[in-house]
């Protein structure tokens, strides 16, 4: 129905109906659909209108070269032309709903569940979203074998990393006989990129210390100690202020809740060593000691912290525990996949367009996490490879994109799946650089007792740094291989155990990228200052002059009219150039 | 502040619902500054004075402010939420002082809000 009225007529509704004849003649479609011209419609400020049956759809404002797309689309395909459509305008939603936007959409809060609504400097604000009501259930109404075999059931697993059943770590703890034993938090979070740990130390403290509390109850602590990186003051500031006011209120220290059941815990800051994260060391650091692995058994559960029963758990695992107690484990297990269960906090970062935490049911393919709610590669680049698990991870390469997310899968692929951090890499990276970049982080760190990881790891660099720097040999890569297995085989902790991770999934996925280094002396990626030569296109060149005025070194030469140039000698590769060129000309 | 009993723990839970949320405890809106250290490091503590100020100029009785830590989408720090009784929660991102000046003056006094500083309502998915 085609509106004749004068008003749609003076903006031109008959030469619409002309267009329509003329489009569903040339489409054959003259017998199926009826032009019917109709009397005023009413809405002539946006005519000319058209309502087409039987859908009772209203387009407005619709010129005659619309006609053959709107012909196409809605009596061909059957779907509406949404740009003609009506839109009243008090109904205008603008504002999308949390669910209409994939960063949102695909998350599930769990240890996260008090994100952004409460303030972590009120006890009261925790306890109203159903604080310590679990670690009451837990003094009360369990006994420590039913709290073990409830996290048993519930198929919880370390979220530091190593992903050992956490019910089972508590079990062991509990058996053994002991007066004095401890119950210990890992907030030491070193992984570069990794920021899980951090926000909810600062933004939900309380939820550590009640997982803390159940998890006391269940092997039969009394005392606590909290081990956060002194390089998160803000985390340290309510850490303390939450025991404080925990502590006040009977649920810290002697007698929680009338219960009988003593518990105090105490922040222990650390020095900067990213090697005590790891259990043992972490425990020679509580005691004073340099922060040093040592041999495995005995195990913490035995002996730990002062040759006493210990058992060390992860921030984001303790934040998941009061749930799992007043929800059961059931309501637990229903996330995630056979062996991994329940939801994974990741710190996303590199070149994704939405930064941030989030956290997803175990089992959520790679793509989601990066393209949905990461948002996809920054400044439409494509997708490279994403580095799992810190220094200690690998890298994933864009062809298993659609890998899901858990700990069995990302194993499979060679790296781990880690405490959580993500860093997206684009085709702007290159590998062999990055791999050297995670060892110079592991190498810093050894600690230097054992001779695979402080020798081991020091060639692994030397050679990354050779081939880098375009003195790589015929050999390097094989040697690398080697070298790596062995460092993994015979290393005391777990720094030596993972460091060469980097290197040996960089060389699985790219090993062109080492190979180009090596025989070719060249970087893909144009990254290995060495190894790169920039080179303006001069059939590109659109002579505009602005890599001259970016360049600081005055290694471009232009003159107006003429295509640039760059010298090499004076070039120190900085880019300034390929930045300042709109134009793509700099090869 | 006395010990608690679990009795307590549960008075407390049902008490703080009666107060603190909006309509009962007083409130029209609550306006809550997202400071985790990626919100401090991007700028939150001067998104928070200009709430201060903003608050004190228009003597308003009736404004619950408050804090919390990082709320996820650390890339569009600074961010606040402005929640008006009885509507869900609004989520404003990549503040500045100015932006949160013009919040303050359109959606926490005026009751509309602002759509083009507005990124998403409502809560997210927790269970």
């Amino acid at each position: 129905m085609i509106c004749a009225g004068t008003g749609c007529v003076a903006n031109g509704s008959l030469k619409v109906k002309d267009a329509l004849e003329t489009e569903l003649i040339k489409r054959n479609l003259q017998g199926e659909v009826k032009i019917v011209l109709t009397g005023c419609n009413g809405f002539c400020a946006k005519g000319p209108v058209m309502v087409v049956y039987p859908e009772d759809i209203f387009y407005q404002v619709v010129k005659p070269e619309d006609v053959p797309h709107l012909v196409e689309e809605h009596f061909i395909k059957g779907r509406p032309v949404q740009k003609f459509l009506y839109t009243p305008p008090a109904d205008k939603k603008t504002i999308p709903v949390m669910n209409d936007i994939p960063f949102f959409k695909h998350q599930v809060l769990r240890a996260l569940r008090n994100r952004s609504l409460i303030d972590a400097e009120k006890i009261e604000e925790y306890i109203a979203r159903d604080g310590y009501l679990a670690a009451a259930k837990a003094l009360t109404e369990m006994t420590p074998e039913q709290i073990v075999n409830e996290m048993k059931k519930s198929g919880l697993r370390g979220r530091g990393g190593a992903g050992f059943l956490t019910g089972l770590k508590w079990e062991l703890c509990a058996r053994v006989t002991g007066d004095v034993k401890y119950i210990l938090c890992n907030g030491d979070e070193g992984d570069p990129g990794a920021f899980m740990d951090r926000s909810v130390m600062e933004a939900d403290p309380h939820s550590v210390l009640e997982g803390m509390i159940i998890a006391a109850k269940a092997i039969n602590a009394h005392y606590g100690y909290i081990y956060v990186r002194a390089e998160y003051p803000l985390a340290v500031q309510r850490l303390q202020l939450a025991i404080e006011q925990a502590k006040d209120n009977g649920l810290l220290g002697k007698n929680i809740l009338g219960t009988g059941f003593d518990l105090d815990i105490e922040i222990y800051q650390g020095a900067g060593a990213f090697v005590c994260g790891e259990e043992t060391a972490l425990m020679a650091s509580i005691e004073g000691k340099r922060g040093m692995p040592r041999a495995k058994p005995p195990f913490p559960a035995v002996k730990g912290l002062w040759q006493r029963p210990s058992v060390l758990n992860n921030v984001e695992t303790f934040a998941n525990v009061p749930p799992i107690i007043l929800n059961g484990a059931d309501w637990f297990s229903s996330l995630g996949t056979e062996k991994s269960k329940g939801t994974k906090v990741f710190a996303l970062s590199g070149a994704l367009n939405n930064i941030g935490l989030v956290e997803v049911p175990m089992g959520t393919p790679l793509k989601t996490i990066i393209f949905d709610i990461g948002g996809g590669i920054k400044n439409n680049r494509k997708f490279k490879a994403v580095q799992m698990g810190g220094p200690s991870g690998g890298c994933i390469p864009h062809t298993l994109i659609d890998t899901p997310v858990d700990f069995e899968n990302i194993n499979k692929t060679g790296a781990i799946m880690g405490s959580g951090g993500m860093v997206v890499m684009d085709e702007a990276t290159c590998m062999p650089a990055m791999a050297k970049f995670f060892l110079e982080f592991t190498e810093d760190e050894s600690c230097g007792k054992c001779v695979p990881c402080r020798i081991g790891n020091r060639t692994l660099l030397t050679i990354l740094q050779r081939i880098t720097s375009g003195e790589g040999r015929e050999g390097d890569i094989e040697l690398l291989l080697a070298l790596s297995q062995q460092i993994k085989d015979t290393s005391l902790c777990g720094l030596g155990q993972t460091s060469p991770n980097p290197v040996l999934t960089t060389i699985k996925y790219f090993r062109d990228e080492y190979e180009a280094h090596i025989r070719d002396h060249t970087c893909p990626a144009r990254v290995c200052t060495p190894l790169v030569k920039f080179v303006v296109n001069q059939d590109k060149c659109k002579k505009c002059g602005q890599c001259f005025r970016a360049c600081p070194t005055g290694a471009l030469k232009w003159e107006k009219g003429q295509v640039a140039y760059i010298d090499p000698e004076k070039c120190t590769k900085c880019k300034s150039c390929i930045k300042a060129c709109r134009f793509w000309s700099i090869d | 502040m006395a010990k608690l009993t679990i009795a307590d723990l549960k008075k407390i839970k049902e008490n703080y619902h009666a107060t603190q949320a909006l309509r009962e405890g007083g409130f029209r809106v609550k306006i809550t500054v997202h400071m985790g250290t990626c919100g401090i490091a991007a700028g939150a503590r001067s998104i928070m004075n200009a709430v201060m100020e903003e608050l004190a100029k228009a003597n308003a009785k009736d404004v619950a402010v408050t804090t919390s830590g990082c709320a996820g989408l650390c890339s569009q720090e600074p961010m606040a939420t402005i929640e008006l009784a009885g509507e869900p929660p609004v989520r404003y991102i990549s503040l500045t002082d100015d932006k949160m000046r013009k919040i303050f003056a359109d959606h926490v006094m005026g009751g509309k809000p602002v759509q083009e500083f507005a990124l998403v309502v409502g809560h997210e998915t927790t269970y």
